[in-house]
């Protein structure tokens, strides 16, 4: 008989749950996304569908887990990364999903968030950045640009946002990957590479509010710019991008560089080959960090690189002690060390 | 030895050591405790150390205490007053000196009493005893430095190790005094330094030649012996201490319902040692994550305990204040959790060493929404064992958040204790949901506890969502129906409720009814004991009620209340307790006593009050 694991559709991923996201909201995409690449992931490694937990903190986002058929918790706001922790050290064996936004991930649990990845603790999280507070109906959050206008900064922000990828880096991540709402494909593929990633793997998705901020990220998902706009990295292979696949990365001085291939004396030899499993943060950092106008924004796996992680360390030392330990049981507990009789 | 001396039998003493902070007074008190312990006698303990690790040395500040209270009985409490205070400077005797029962012993290190020493200490003059009243006082000025330098002059060890013996000369001292012998102590140093004989053979060198120096001279006319206790149960007895002992209850837990413990927690004073013995316990598979913070330490138990690990997490006053909007998710979810505080003086971060008992509105209703939660409180060092068990027994079997009280006092305080064979303890039967369970609704109940099934994820077929948003009454999904609502309050506070049902009635010490009620709870049972026990010897109609279940009460609680002809109720606050009972029973009409010192009561203060109370006052 053929596994379970081999024969999971995206139909059996999808819970009897009214979807309650507002019509347009990239939500949808990437919820359509999750319930493609879950049989993927179980494919790849052999997973039962009891084995998925999402956990997600509060924001539109983080309704998420009521939409697919897996076990899910829905926490509090900003918690989640904290959550599913503790979900995954008290079993190991589950494949711990967190879902949460900028404001959930970033701002109120910006702490959580980056000792979670400081840990390397075995999790998928995907972090839907909408650069906006959705739930709360439009005020500006870690990730709205330097002078953004919303309901709570009328005359536009004053502070500086977090780029997520810099952040999970300077956290010592491991594993940082970014993807758009609309490209479902790409999402797919990154959640595989995520699920495959073996310590905290973080996958920025740039989402679209329609009704916040409808329109954050245009410039690089309408179909006439997107190709010129974005780069898909994928290890191995050249930096290269554009409608003509003539653009390229290279290294200029200490700085990454856009060159035209053939003109300017460069040929396709001097564009840089993407290294994710480098663990040097360097040119990882500088990629994660790209952006429009001066650069193509980076989609696919930026980081990927191994290393121990929490929960394996976590199970090893309670192994290693208990190897020769001897004290067995509460009643060896309670009878160790000095003791007397009357 | 002067055999002249003669020898005093006592029923009991009280010895506190006092000294700098660097001064070892936490380890000899502890190893007077466990000496006397070993000996037979009744022991209790009480540390009062400064928060600030090392406050200016010398100075009031930095006063680091330890007391011990031994008997020919069972002793419930450290004692209000000593009979013998050892002195290692100027500072510890001033802070120390209006503890020393009038009559009662100063030993004093001679040598640290100079100029230096005085002027660190605050004093006015250089004339200890004028300053500080202490005529009455036998003072004993030793020079207890110079003889340990003396003592090791040929150690081959360096100067400041040297001085750091000291300590063990003046508890040689004290063992001469209490007529103890040295050879429990010698084996304690032999394993503690196990690879540095020399060290070992200093510390033993140093307690002999305090324990001879005691001996010949003539300030000490006689010698005191505690006999052993003939009252105790027979059988093989430890020391423990309050947080000891609810990590260790915490683990019993686990074992019975047979599954592995996760704590995560942040550490903060009193309560980190709860966390420090459960990393140690690796070796009973217990998993202890030191979370980034309180909530994230609570978030992270919700998580394992949603995973199917039995969590608790643990903290003092201030965490528990951040862990507030997540207890409120634990409720919603219906997990099991138990969260351990450890009270500390408040508010803010208060008085972190000093123990109080203000927390327990904040246990009881410190969070938004109606969101009840089990509320239970140790009494003593050693029945947090048993509270920190039924804590969990409780959270598991009944699907709820239990918050187990302690405090500072019974945290740190030692007794010797029993030790409890597992087999007299019950099994732990959660309601654990089998794999493959046909139409599986999370949020059914059973009908005796009200209890929600607990799912695991990684299961087949019972895959379900649960969250903080209000969930449908049976299966668990959202709902924001407002007849819904009702109901979901309605049970989660009978859900509560019923664990009445399961918990002991409530006892009373003393007569079934008479003139007054002591009304307590928590770590003040052992002065309210002693206290009512002097009562009833002098022929007082007086009894003890005092409370480790407090959210919901023991069922008999009104009937008791209804026998006596006056309550009181006792507590280290400002009347939180007092108020709960007239919230829940109005018809009795409530005393007070508080106290908010960060200190214990005192046994004398609670029986003048008590007959002052008798007398209509
Ligand atoms: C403790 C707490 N503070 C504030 C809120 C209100 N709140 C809910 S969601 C949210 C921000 C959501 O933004 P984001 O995380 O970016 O998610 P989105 O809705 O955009 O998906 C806020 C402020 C809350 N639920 N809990
Ligand atoms: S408010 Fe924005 S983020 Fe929230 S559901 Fe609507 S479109 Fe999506």
């Amino acid at each position: 008989m053929e596994e379970k694991y081999l024969q999971y559709t995206p139909q059996d991923f999808k819970s009897d749950q009214e979807v309650r996201w507002c019509p347009g909201c990239g939500d949808h995409a990437i919820l359509s996304a999750v319930q493609k690449g879950l049989p993927e992931v179980s494919k790849a490694l052999k997973y039962n569908l009891e084995r998925y937990v999402f956990v997600s903190g509060i924001g539109c986002s983080s309704r998420f887990p009521y939409y697919v058929d897996t076990y899910g918790f829905h926490g509090i706001h900003g918690r989640a990364s904290a959550i599913a922790t503790g979900v995954k050290v008290a079993n190991p064996t589950l494949s711990v999903w967190q879902i949460t936004g900028d404001g959930d991930a970033l701002a109120i649990g910006g702490n959580h968030f980056i000792h979670a990845v400081r840990r390397n603790i075995d999790t998928n999280i995907l972090l839907f950045n909408n650069q906006i507070y959705g739930l709360t109906k439009g005020q500006y959050s870690p990730t709205s640009p330097l002078g953004k206008i919303t309901k709570t900064s009328p005359f536009g922000t004053v502070e500086h946002p977090f780029r997520p990828g810099e952040l999970v880096i300077g956290a010592q991540g491991k594993f940082f990957a970014r993807s758009l709402d609309i490209d479902v494909k790409l999402t797919s593929e990154l959640m595989v590479e995520a699920a495959k990633h073996d310590g905290t793997s973080v996958v920025e998705i740039l989402q679209n509010c329609v009704i916040f901020n409808d329109g954050a990220y245009d410039y690089i998902t309408d179909r006439e710019h997107r190709e010129d706009r974005v780069i898909v990295l994928r290890h191995g292979e050249k930096m290269v991008f554009g409608k003509n696949r003539d653009k390229g990365l290279v290294l200029s001085g200490l700085s990454l560089k856009v060159v035209t291939i053939g003109q300017g004396g460069f040929t396709m030899d001097d564009i840089l080959v993407h290294d994710a499993y480098n663990s040097n943060p360097g040119v990882h950092m500088m990629l994660a960090n790209m952006e429009f106008p001066d650069y193509p924004v980076a989609l696919g796996v930026i980081r990927n690189v191994k290393d121990s992680t929490y929960d394996d360390n976590v199970r090893d030392q309670v192994l290693e002690v208990m190897k020769d330990a001897k004290i067995k049981s509460v009643d060896d507990l309670l009878n160790s060390g000095e003791t007397w009789e009357v | 030895m002067d055999k002249q001396k003669s020898v005093q039998e006592l029923d009991e003493v009280v010895v506190r050591f006092s000294g700098d902070s660097g001064d070892g007074m936490q380890l000899t008190g502890t190893l007077f405790a466990d000496a006397s312990a070993l000996f037979g006698n009744g022991v209790n303990t009480f540390p009062d150390y400064p928060s600030e690790i090392r406050a200016p040395q010398g100075t009031v500040g930095g006063v680091s205490g330890f007391q011990v209270h031994l008997g020919n009985q069972k002793v419930n409490t450290p004692g209000d007053f000593c009979d013998v205070l050892v002195a290692m400077n100027p500072a510890a005797l001033k802070a120390n000196a209006k503890w020393v029962k009038k009559g009662g012993m100063i030993i004093a290190d001679a040598d640290q009493f100079n100029e230096k020493g005085f002027q660190r200490a605050g004093y006015k003059t250089l004339d200890a005893v004028t300053e500080l009243n202490l005529q009455d006082f036998k003072l004993i000025y030793a020079p207890i430095t110079t003889l340990t330098k003396e003592s090791l002059k040929d150690s081959g060890l360096d100067n400041k190790s040297i001085v750091r013996s000291k300590n063990m000369f003046a508890l040689g001292m004290v063992y001469y005094i209490f007529d103890r012998p040295l050879n429990f102590t010698e084996k304690y140093y032999e394993v503690k330094f196990k690879k540095k004989p020399e060290i070992i053979e200093a510390n033993k060198k140093v307690l002999r030649d305090g324990h001879i120096y005691a001996g010949n001279i003539h300030a000490i006319p006689n010698t005191y012996v505690i006999k052993p206790s003939t009252t105790r149960t027979k059988g093989k007895y430890r020391s423990i201490n309050g947080n000891t002992a609810t990590a260790w209850g915490l683990i019993a837990a686990a074992e019975k319902a047979n599954l592995p413990l996760f704590c995560g927690s942040y550490p903060i004073t009193p309560a980190t040692d709860v966390l420090i013995e459960l990393a140690k316990r690796k070796d009973l598979g217990v998993k202890t994550l030191q979370a980034e913070d309180e909530i994230a330490g609570i978030c992270t138990a919700i998580g394992a305990a949603y995973a199917g690990n039995f969590a608790v997490t643990s903290t003092s006053g201030p965490g528990l204040s951040l862990k507030s909007e997540a207890l409120g998710l634990a409720v919603m979810t219906e997990l099991p959790l138990v969260v351990v505080n450890v009270q500390r003086g408040g508010p803010s971060t208060g008085l972190p060493t000093k123990t109080e008992q203000s927390d327990l509105m904040q246990a009881l209703y410190g969070r938004n929404g109606e969101a009840p939660m089990v509320v239970i409180a140790a009494s003593t060092p050693s029945n947090c064992f048993d509270y920190a068990f039924w804590a969990g027994k409780i959270a598991m079997e009944h699907m709820t958040p239990v918050l187990l009280l302690t405090d500072g006092f019974i945290a740190n305080g030692s007794e010797p204790w029993r030790i409890p064979s597992m087999k007299d303890y019950p099994a732990i039967n959660p309601p654990i949901v089998p794999e493959g369970t046909e139409n599986f609704m999370p949020y059914a109940r059973d009908e005796k506890r009200l209890a929600r099934g607990w799912a695991f994820p990684g299961k087949k077929g019972i895959a379900h969502r649960v969250g903080g948003l209000e969930k449908d009454f049976i299966k668990g999904s959202v709902s924001h129906d407002s007849m819904n609502h009702q109901r979901m309050v309605d049970i989660r506070e009978a859900k509560v409720q019923r664990v009445k049902e399961f918990i002991p009635e409530q006892e009373v010490l003393g007569d079934k009814e008479g003139d007054l009620l002591v009304v307590g709870w928590g770590g003040t049972h052992g002065h309210l004991l002693t206290a009512v026990q002097e009562m009833r010897a002098a022929g007082k109609r007086v009894s003890l009620c005092h409370f480790n279940y407090i959210y919901p009460l023991p069922k008999n609680t009104r009937e008791i209340f209804s026998r006596y002809k006056k309550i009181v109720v006792c507590e280290l606050n400002l009347g939180q307790f007092a108020n709960y009972l007239r919230m829940n029973l109005q018809e009795f009409n409530y005393l007070q006593f508080n106290k908010v010192q960060g200190l214990p009561f005192t046994v004398v203060e609670l029986v003048d009050r008590f007959n002052q109370i008798l007398e209509g006052k």
